[in-house]
């Protein structure tokens, strides 16, 4: 058995009372979200916090509702039941695809997509789709709360915006008519992080004969993509005429873009191929769905 | 010996549930971490964050400050006990706590005993040890270099032959007639293949509870043990503790596939705590300790060599094997082997000469060589020719089951004695591949598989015939240690017809406290539930060296059958006694011994076992009561065989390998709970899968462990893995009691080879003849560009 350091624990009941929490411990305290990830760090003595601060006690972080043109995901909201969500797989099937795909039903069960975005790993799915899909994360301190688009919440590996006595709360992602999104991930085996994974979110115009694209959306994991997104290829893909031809192009400008390291996933430039492959795949079901073609 | 039953049935009572799951599936089981004895300290190992380095001090003054903190023990601490050292399985030594050097990255260091499992963790980090790094044999294939950097300077003097980072040699075969042949074949191939270093990761990871009873001098060894009395001889010669003051208990295992047939480092420690402290001292290692220090299996580099006639006659099979054993040579084989049983790399063929060369090496990574479900090797040797006759069928454009079907050994040949001296004894081969063909549909999956090459997809259709030698063995031919591999077993009816049978080996799993019970009921004709079956135990038990290598019930299996064979003789004579008959008057049918043409005077075992107690009038040479012991020397080894046949799809973009489907038919001799064969051979292919698909433990060159975490080390799960289609045929083992095989290893042994033979066959169409496990998508990709990794090193 993996044994953790010594450390004290508190049991926020309100939005408040963390942030409370938060500043009393200081920095060296931890929020306690899912503990997906982590306990597991403090297990192998990664992480040794003082202080966990559990926020699994606070209602109201766990809703998934529209609200106005919007869609609202609280920080607590489990993996399991994003993918449960009728409402969030009808806007967006880009989070069911993924949610299938994060590690296994255990760890679904319990981690939160608040936890998964402040985790901020460079394989982090959920980073890759709400990068893609234009959400903004919601932050609170004690002074207030302020919205950060999720293309600029993280810093680097393991770094976001979200400052040691702050909470996210809440993500929001702008509803739009029209769309059709999709996931594709390469991994090990089930359960495994990526080796590389490619979100794509894409809006047609139909009012010609053959649809162009409007807006595009693609974000990547695993892969160094800047903010987990590929800009360059979305900013290509943008009045395009949907055809394959201009998927594999804009799959190749994202793999063109994207800086990945060799690890025991594979090579660089296999991960560089994976993530042209899976972009151009990406694309390719997310206009499918747009058109509707595919659930 | 009775006759070998001709028939394929099952032993009576079948698949009847397992006796041992009425506690398992309660949570009712007894594993090591649910031992808890009165003052029991808790222990914890540091260990070496280096390959390779020199200690300078130790220095462990905060640690024993710690309020919790009872023992630092260190390797001065042992030195002084004489107890630096331990004996290997393999005869080498092995550090318990490093004095010199660490030589490996996880190498035990110093062992806390504290209060609790918590401090005695938090004590390590109070421990400060200066190194001095050296530089690291990290690549097997650099270890005997000039001026390789020399890992085992403690052996200075002691090692015959050459010196440097080598192990040993050992070959087997005739070179110059095999020499010969490849000389004047008309095809000849050769391939590098890798046979990467993996892990058993038994669910369940080793400990230990030591406890150490002062004023008696006698050491209680709970421990996760697969060998318990083979254990209490190397507690006896490392702690210089009498082996009659010895007892090693070793209760429900959780998994051991290997990993828990040699002592380790944290066992010993856990004795000299509970020596030092006079308490009990539990020691439980954590996943990463158990992935990164304990036995890892295979880490074979293979230069493989097939020749053959145009027309597909197979004539010679040779190889030449690195062997990388990490820092100590901690392998457990017998004495004679080496290479284990590697030997059997002539595999299911009649081939006119073979010869294998294999080179050991030490290197700075975790000790061991032999564990995980290899029957010694034979893992190695039937991927080798496995692959070896796919790249032949790949050279000559010919169907890889048509190739097998024209060398496979054929029913007249039997005994056979291979090209490297191994006496196969039964086999039906043939008919075993082709009823593996028949369940697969082997004519229509390749229509289908033409058809879908149109179409630019990748199916491929792997298949593997394997042939295990199992059930070590002979006396004669096979110690470990010195120790014979025969069995002991003893059976004992009590006055009611109820019996208790004492065993040898050790169950981790594989149902014995059910199967033997089977194999006794059979005998005697009484119901299993009647019978207790006890083990892991020294105790308890009689001497035998345990479960390994698939040899419980080739040879403790047949140790049980003979006791019961005992038991009805005498109850042969009580009967005789009863019936005031002659013993040879008596005729035997399940149960009941009655006099010969008058079916209704008889006596039941339930009936003779009393007498046998009471004071009826016994002949001459009875001495009452109804028990027996024997010793079983297996005249041979038994040889399981089966026929693999998967189907797999590769997705082109991104090299991503999925298992669509799998036949096994195995044929393990005579099956005693067909149920438990079945999950044998389930658990078996899964971790075969595994093996060909994703688990490898490799190093990056500065000497870290990269397989140090499941995060890191894959182990396949229920999606990786198609509804197993088994089969069976029944070849009785002749020479063996009940005709049984044994059955542990041969889906382990006979499934990575199908795998990646099917891989192999989807990615014909670019030409790819070989790629090293394990086949992950990047792997595949890879080797798609025509630039397979490998896959022992970091991927940079
Ligand atoms: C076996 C396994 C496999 C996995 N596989 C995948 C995978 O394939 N793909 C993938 O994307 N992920 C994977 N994960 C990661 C998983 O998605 C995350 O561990 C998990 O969901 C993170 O959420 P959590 O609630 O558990 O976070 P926690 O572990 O509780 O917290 C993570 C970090 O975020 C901070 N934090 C949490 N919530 C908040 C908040 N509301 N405000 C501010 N800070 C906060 C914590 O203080 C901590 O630093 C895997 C994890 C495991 C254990």
């Amino acid at each position: 058995m993996q044994v953790p350091s010594h450390v004290e624990y508190e049991r926020a009941t309100s939005v408040e009372h963390a942030l409370e929490l938060l500043a009393r411990f200081g920095p060296e305290s931890r929020v306690l979200a899912g503990g997906h990830s982590l306990i597991p760090m403090m297990k192998l003595r990664l992480a040794q916090p003082e202080t966990l601060i559990d926020i699994n006690g606070i209602s109201g972080l766990s809703r998934i509702a529209m609200e106005g043109d919007e869609l609202r995901i609280g920080a607590l909201v489990r993996h399991a039941q994003l993918l449960d969500s009728a409402l969030a797989g009808e806007h967006f099937p880009v989070l069911h695809d993924a949610e299938r795909v994060i590690a296994d039903p255990i760890v679904r069960n319990w981690g939160t997509i608040g936890g998964s975005l402040c985790q901020a790993d460079p394989s982090e799915d959920l980073s890759a789709v709400f990068g893609a899909i234009r959400a903004t994360a919601v932050i609170q301190g004690r002074d207030g709360a302020r919205a950060v688009p999720v293309r600029e919440f993280h810093l680097g590996p393991y770094e976001t915006v979200v400052a040691p006595d702050e909470l996210l709360t809440e993500l929001r992602v702008p509803i739009r008519p029209g769309g059709g999104s999709a996931y594709e991930k390469v991994a090990r085996r089930v359960g495994d992080w990526s080796v590389a994974a490619a979100g794509a979110v894409i809006w047609l115009d139909p009012a010609s004969g053959t649809p162009t694209v409007s807006e595009a959306g693609i974000g990547l994991a695993a892969v160094g993509a800047g903010h987990f997104v590929a800009e360059e290829a979305e900013d290509f893909l943008r009045g395009q005429p949907v055809s394959d031809e201009m998927f594999a192009r804009a799959g190749q400008i994202a793999a063109e873009h994207c800086t990945p390291s060799a690890d025991q996933r594979g090579p660089a430039d296999y991960k560089r191929h994976l993530t042209g492959e899976l972009t151009t795949r990406a694309l390719r079901r997310a206009a499918a769905r747009a058109c509707g073609q595919e659930a | 010996m009775t006759a070998v039953q001709e028939q394929g049935t099952p032993m009576g009572y079948g698949s009847m549930r397992r006796k041992e799951d009425a506690r398992f599936v309660r949570g009712k089981g007894l594993y090591i971490d649910d031992v808890r004895l009165r003052g029991m300290l808790h222990g914890a190992v540091l260990r070496s964050p280096y390959a390779h380095a020199r200690i300078l001090s130790v220095d462990v003054t905060a640690a024993e400050a710690h309020p919790k903190v009872r023992a630092v023990i260190t390797g001065e601490t042992l030195l002084d006990r004489g107890m630096a050292w331990m004996p290997t399985l393999s005869g080498d030594q092995q550090a318990v706590l490093a004095t010199d050097k660490v030589r490996f990255q996880g190498q035990e260091v110093a062992f806390v005993v504290a209060d609790d499992r918590y401090a005695a963790r938090d004590a390590l980090e109070l421990i400060d040890v200066e190194y001095e790094p050296l530089p690291a044999v990290m690549d097997a294939r650099r270890a005997l270099d000039d001026g390789a950097p020399l890992i085992r300077d403690d052996l200075a003097g002691r090692q015959p032959g050459p010196a440097g980072n080598h192990v040993f040699d050992w070959d087997a075969g005739d070179a110059a007639r095999t020499e010969e042949i490849f000389a004047r074949a008309d095809v000849t191939i050769a391939e590098d293949l890798l046979y990467p270093r993996v892990h058993p990761a038994p669910l369940e990871t080793c400990g230990a509870v030591a406890d150490f009873d002062t004023i008696s001098g006698k050491l209680t060894m709970w421990s996760t043990s697969q060998a318990p009395h083979a254990h209490r001889l190397l507690y006896s010669l490392a702690a210089g503790i009498p082996e009659h003051k010895i007892r090693v208990i070793s209760p429900d295992i959780g998994g051991g596939f290997g990993n828990k047939v040699p002592i380790y480092p944290g066992y010993l420690c856990a004795v000299i705590g509970s020596i030092i402290c006079g308490r009990p001292v539990k020691w439980v290692e954590d996943r990463s300790e158990n992935l990164m220090s304990t036995s890892f299996a295979r880490d074979y580099h293979m230069h493989g060599e097939i020749a053959a006639t145009r027309d597909g006659k197979i004539l010679a099979v040779r190889v030449h094997v690195l062997a990388d054993h990490g820092a100590f040579n901690g392998a457990a084989q017998p004495t004679k082997f080496p290479a284990g049983f590697f030997g059997v790399f002539t595999g299911s063929y009649d081939l006119e000469a073979a010869y294998c060369h294999v080179t050991g090496v030490y290197t700075n990574k975790a000790p061991g060589g032999v564990a995980y479900s290899c029957s010694f090797r034979i893992t190695e040797a039937v991927y080798l020719v496995e692959r070896m006759v796919d790249m032949l069928a790949f050279e000559l454009d010919a169907d890889p089951a048509e190739l097998r079907m024209k060398n496979l050994l054929r029913p007249d040949q039997f005994p056979y004695t291979c090209a490297t001296g191994w006496v196969y004894d039964s086999g039906d081969y043939a008919r075993t591949l082709q009823l593996a063909l028949d369940k697969a549909g082997y004519a229509e999956l390749r229509r289908e598989q033409a058809a879908s090459r149109e179409r630019g997809e990748l199916m491929g259709i792997g298949i593997s015939f394997f042939t295990e030698a199992v059930g070590a063995g002979p006396r004669k031919h096979m110690d470990i240690l010195g120790l014979g591999m025969a069995d002991g077993c003893e059976l004992r009816v009590h006055p009611t017809g109820s019996a208790v049978l004492r065993i040898s080996v050790q169950t981790q799993g594989q149902g014995h406290e059910t199967t033997f019970a089977q194999i006794v009921a059979e005998e005697l004709g009484i119901s299993p539930d009647d019978i207790d079956v006890v083990h892991g135990d020294t105790d308890q038990t009689p001497f035998g060296l345990g479960t390994y290598g698939s040899r419980s019930t080739p040879v403790s299996g047949a140790a049980a059958a003979v006791v019961a064979r005992r038991v009805r003789e005498k109850a042969r004579i009580v009967a005789a006694a009863m019936l005031e008959v002659s013993a040879d008057d008596l005729d035997w049918e399940k149960g009941r011994w009655f006099v010969r043409g008058d079916p209704d005077h008889g006596r039941t075992i339930a009936e003779i076992a009393l007498a046998a107690h009471s004071d009826l009038d016994l002949p001459e040479g009875a001495e009452g009561h109804l028990d027996a012991s024997c010793v079983y020397n297996p005249p041979n080894l038994t040889y399981p065989c089966g026929a693999y046949i998967c189907v797999v799809d590769v997705d082109p973009g991104t090299g991503k390998v999925s298992v669509r489907r799998f036949v096994a038919v195995d044929d393990c001799g005579v099956r005693i709970n067909p149920m438990i064969v079945e999950g044998q051979i389930h658990g078996g292919l899964a971790d075969g899968v595994g093996m060909a698909l994703m688990e490898v433990i490799a190093f990056d060159a500065g000497g870290n462990c990269l397989g140090g975490s499941f995060m890191d080390y894959l182990l396949p799960t229920a999606e990786e893995c198609p509804s197993w289609e088994l089969g069976e045929t029944v070849t009785p083992s002749p020479h063996h009691p009940i005709g049984a095989k044994g059955v542990g290893e041969s889906a382990t042994v006979g499934s990575p080879p199908a795998v990646v033979n099917a891989v192999m066959d989807a990615l014909r169409p670019f030409g790819v003849r070989h790629a090293d496990m394990p086949l992950t998508p990047a792997q595949v990709w890879c080797a798609i560009q025509g630039r397979p990794l490998r896959t022992d090193l970091a991927i940079t």
